[in-house]
Formats: structure tokens, sequence, C-alpha cells
């Protein structure tokens, strides 16, 4: 980052994402005016009548900010659950290989099944509120935790190894002194790639089981059966934001763990 | 610790090794290491040098032969540093003090006095990424300086390193030889290097490694810089490239 960004200046930086998100802007607004140039368009509303809506309108604002906390915090318990799990099978299976090769067929399976299929019977088996939508977090979220501890228990360079072994250290020291530290800047990648995952679960799962407070996903849903549009892509663009947000926390809490000693990411 | 009369530190007697694919790594080797000898095995690569270094710790057992240790107490300083990158200078130091179980008084103070004998005082707080060459080589000496040794291993630790730091780590490590006193068995394909450091250097031959010359290298310790130039260093030296060329055909 602060390599490039010395090489080549703004183009380096933020320079060339504002460009393509003023194309961007600016191709909505012909769109707009293209499908339907009246002052309440519901298919396509001009850029500025969502900012006026969403942004203008502090009850509109309120309103959005918070079923975006109800989802933060769906996603957020789904996550915090899955990390434990996530890492409890991963340090399990790097244990013993047949250990590995018994579950890692259902990490695969978790992740292929299509989550809309599971839904239905997770909502009758749980109940349509909050407890199901956490369950459909940690389903979505559990895979790239699980592979990436995984890997990263598994990266361990050989060298470092035989410092352990030459002083016959037991399995959980090893574990504790060497394997998990090691693996730290992978978990984190996985925890990175959940958190997004994460937001995701917890808006399909919305749309689902709309007992309780009301989410994100539950709002979406009903902004699109009263039309209301602007407020449909406000209720898009917080959800994003929610996303991108819980990935740089991750993205942030990983560099103050490991930034001292590991340079990547 | 450490006297002539006692026994070997060290004693490989007809050591063969062979590995599970087949590869026959070394050959009825027999050496000893006794206390305040420093020995190098000077080989071509892949004749099977760190094999007797992963024997003697106890890393690998061999196929046949017999394997003596004095004290079970050895340093290992690898061809990489192998420092925990997590660690910082001070807590890469402590490791194996913490793996032996010392406490946390004794774990400082004996971190504080090797470092300070390495001359890596100030650098306590850094990690590994921030360290050079030849600090991280510094760093893996005091590692196994701390549990003061009976037997050190060097798997050719200064190999990776540019010449100037390398002779500057080769006195070094003769300093440290004298001060502690143990035996060193050092593994290298510097001619040189073996020579201005040892009490005697070992040839070994191509795969399957085995012992083809043993030669002792009467110079006084301390090694002064100007013994490399010296016209008896220059024809032992020339003695070992031979018995190596002849051990490589």
């Amino acid at each position: 980052m602060s390599k490039t960004s010395l090489r080549y200046g703004w183009l380096g930086t933020g320079g060339p994402p504002a460009l393509v998100f003023l194309t961007f802007v600016g191709a909505w607004y012909g769109y707009s005016a293209l499908v339907g140039p009246t002052e309440r368009n519901i298919s396509s509303p001009y850029p500025h009548a969502v900012v006026q809506t969403v942004f203008g309108d502090l009850s509109n604002l309120t309103e959005l900010l918070k079923a975006t906390w109800v989802t933060t915090k769906v996603a957020g318990v789904g996550l915090v659950i899955a990390m434990a799990v996530g890492i409890l099978f991963a340090v399990l299976m790097s244990q013993a290989k047949w250990i590995e090769r018994s579950f890692y067929p259902y990490a695969v399976l978790l992740q292929t099944v299509p989550i809309l299929a599971l839904v239905p019977l997770i909502g009758l088996r749980w109940g349509f509120g909050f407890k199901s939508r956490v369950i459909v977090c940690v389903i979505i979220s559990l895979f790239p935790i699980i592979t990436n501890t995984l890997f990263g228990l598994k990266s361990t360079e050989r060298g470092h190894g035989d410092l352990f072994l030459l002083h016959n250290a037991p399995r959980l020291t090893r574990l504790r002194k060497l394997h998990f530290p090691a693996a730290l800047p992978a978990m984190f990648t996985g925890f990175r790639i959940s958190a997004g995952l994460s937001v995701i679960g917890a808006i399909v799962g919305d749309f689902f089981f709309g007992r309780g407070q009301k989410g994100l996903g539950i709002k979406i849903r009903d902004y699109t059966n009263f039309l209301e549009t602007e407020m449909l892509i406000g209720g898009i663009i917080l959800s994003a934001l929610l996303g991108i947000a819980m990935f740089q926390v991750f993205g942030f809490i990983g560099r103050v763990i490991t930034g001292a000693w590991h340079d990547g990411a | 610790m450490t006297s002539l009369t006692s026994a070997p530190a060290l004693t490989f007697d007809k050591v063969s090794m062979v590995f599970p694919d087949g590869t026959k790594a070394l050959d009825e080797v027999s050496l000893t290491v006794r206390p305040g000898e420093f020995v190098s095995i000077v080989g071509p690569s892949g004749c099977g040098k760190s094999t007797v270094l992963r024997i003697a710790s106890g890393l690998l057992s061999p196929s046949e032969g017999q394997v003596e240790l004095d004290d079970q107490n050895i340093g290992y300083v690898f061809q990489d540093a192998t420092l925990l990158p997590w660690r910082s200078v001070q807590k890469n130091i402590e490791l194996f003090m913490e793996l032996e179980g010392v406490d946390k008084q004794a774990r400082r103070e004996n971190a504080a006095a090797a470092i300070e004998l390495v001359g890596l005082s100030g650098f306590e707080k850094h990690h590994p990424i921030r360290l050079s060459g030849g600090m991280k080589m510094r760093v893996s000496l005091a590692r196994s300086l701390t549990l003061h040794p009976g037997l050190f291993l060097f798997d050719e630790p200064f190999g990776a390193l540019d010449e100037i730091t390398r002779e500057r780590l080769n006195d070094e490590l003769i300093a440290l030889f004298l001060r502690e006193r143990f035996g060193g068995l050092f593994i290298t394909h510097s001619i040189s290097e073996a020579t201005f450091l040892s009490t005697r250097v070992l040839v070994m031959s191509d795969r399957p490694g085995r012992i083809v010359g043993d030669f002792e290298i009467p110079f006084e310790y301390p090694r002064s810089e100007e013994l490399r130039y010296d016209p008896l260093f220059a024809e032992l030296s020339g003695t070992i490239s031979q018995a190596l060329r002849d051990g490589h055909s």
C-alpha cells in the first residue's frame, strides 16, 4: 500500500476507485433519465433522491441504522460462535490425519449445500426468530474459518518444529507456543472472509425469519413490498457498509495482533 | 563442566543411515568430539553432513551403529536462524529455557547475559523481521547459550551470510568457544572457515557420506584475522581441499 502510493501518487491511492465511482453514478443518472423521467421514480430513482430520502431525513436514517444494529448483533453473535466452533474443529483436525479425514467432507458439505435450501428446515426446527438467524450465520461463515485455521496450523516450518522436538515439548505446549501463533495470520484471513459472509447470512436469515427485532433484510423486504425504492437502496448501501466494516474490523485486529512480526495483508 | 580427562561429549560408532526412500546418506561414520574440542566436518553438498547432526541431536535415529552423548543438554544452531517470528529477541532467547522449565526470574537473567554476550543489547524488544541475517544468527546462538550446553552442533550457520559478517561471526564464535569451552561439531562447506575455527577438521565423501580425512589444526587460540593469510594455513587448507576432491571421485 505505502510503496504503491509513493510510486503512483494519487493514482496509487483513492484516485482510480473514485473515478470508477463517479462513472458509475453518472451512468446511474443516465439510466434513471432514460427509463423514468418522472418526479418519483419507482424502478430507478435518481441518486440524489436516494441520498435525500436516506440521509436527509433523520427518522428514515434512524430507522435504517436501528435495523443495521439488529443485523450487526445477529452477524456478530453468529461470527463469534463460528470462530469458536471453527477453531475447535481446526485444532482437532490438525492433531491427527484420521480426525481431519473424518470431518473434512462435512466441512465441504457445509459450504456446498445452498444455504437457502437449508433455511426452511432451520426455521421448523429452531423457530423463526433470532436463534435461527444466528444459526444461518454460523453455517455460512464456518468453512473459511476451519480451512484457513487448519491451513495455518499445518503451515509451521519444520525447523521451528525441530526446536520443540529437541526439547521434548509435549503436544499441548507445541500447539500453544508454536502451531497456534504460527496460524494467527491465516486465521485472521479466515475471520475477515467470514465476517463478510456472516453479514450475508444475517440478511438471508431475515428474509425467512421475520420474528423479533427487524434487521436489514426484513426492512429490505418491507421496502420492496411498499415500493419504497429509495429506502430499499439505502438498505442495500447500509448492508454493504456493514459487511465492509466487519471485514475492516478483523483486518484491524489482525494487524494489531500480528502486524509487528508478520508482513502481509 | 569440561575437563580434558572426561568422557567424549559425542561418539559415533559405525553409524549408517538409510532413509525410508532407500537413499543411503551415511556409511559407517565413526567420530568423537571431546569436551573443549572444536571439530568441523567439510563435505560436498548433499553428502549427509546435516544428517550427522540430526542423528547426534536425536532428531533422527540411525539405521545402524551406536551414538553416545555424554550430556543430553546440547545446543543446536541450524542453517536458518529458526527464530519464532511472533516472539521478540528476548522471548526467542528465553524459548529453550521455557521448554526446559526454567523459572521466570532465572530466564530473565540468563537471557540478559546471553544477549550481552552476543552483542545484541538494545535489541531485546525487536522482532526477527527487523533484524539482519547476522543479527538473527546471533539470537540463534544466544538462545542455545542460555542452557550452557556441553556440546554445540552447528549446521552451516553462517552459510547464508555475506563474507564480512561471516568472518566477524567466526571471531565471535571462537570467543564464545574459549569462554564456554563446549565441545563443538561444526558443519560447513567452506574449507577456510573450518580451518580457521577448528581444532580438528573431518572430510566427508560424496553420498553415502564416509569420513575420508581427519586433520589436526595446530594453531593457537585466540586466532587472529592474519591467520587466514598464514602460509601454513594455506597449506593445510590445500591438503584438506585435496582430500575433499579425492573423496569426491
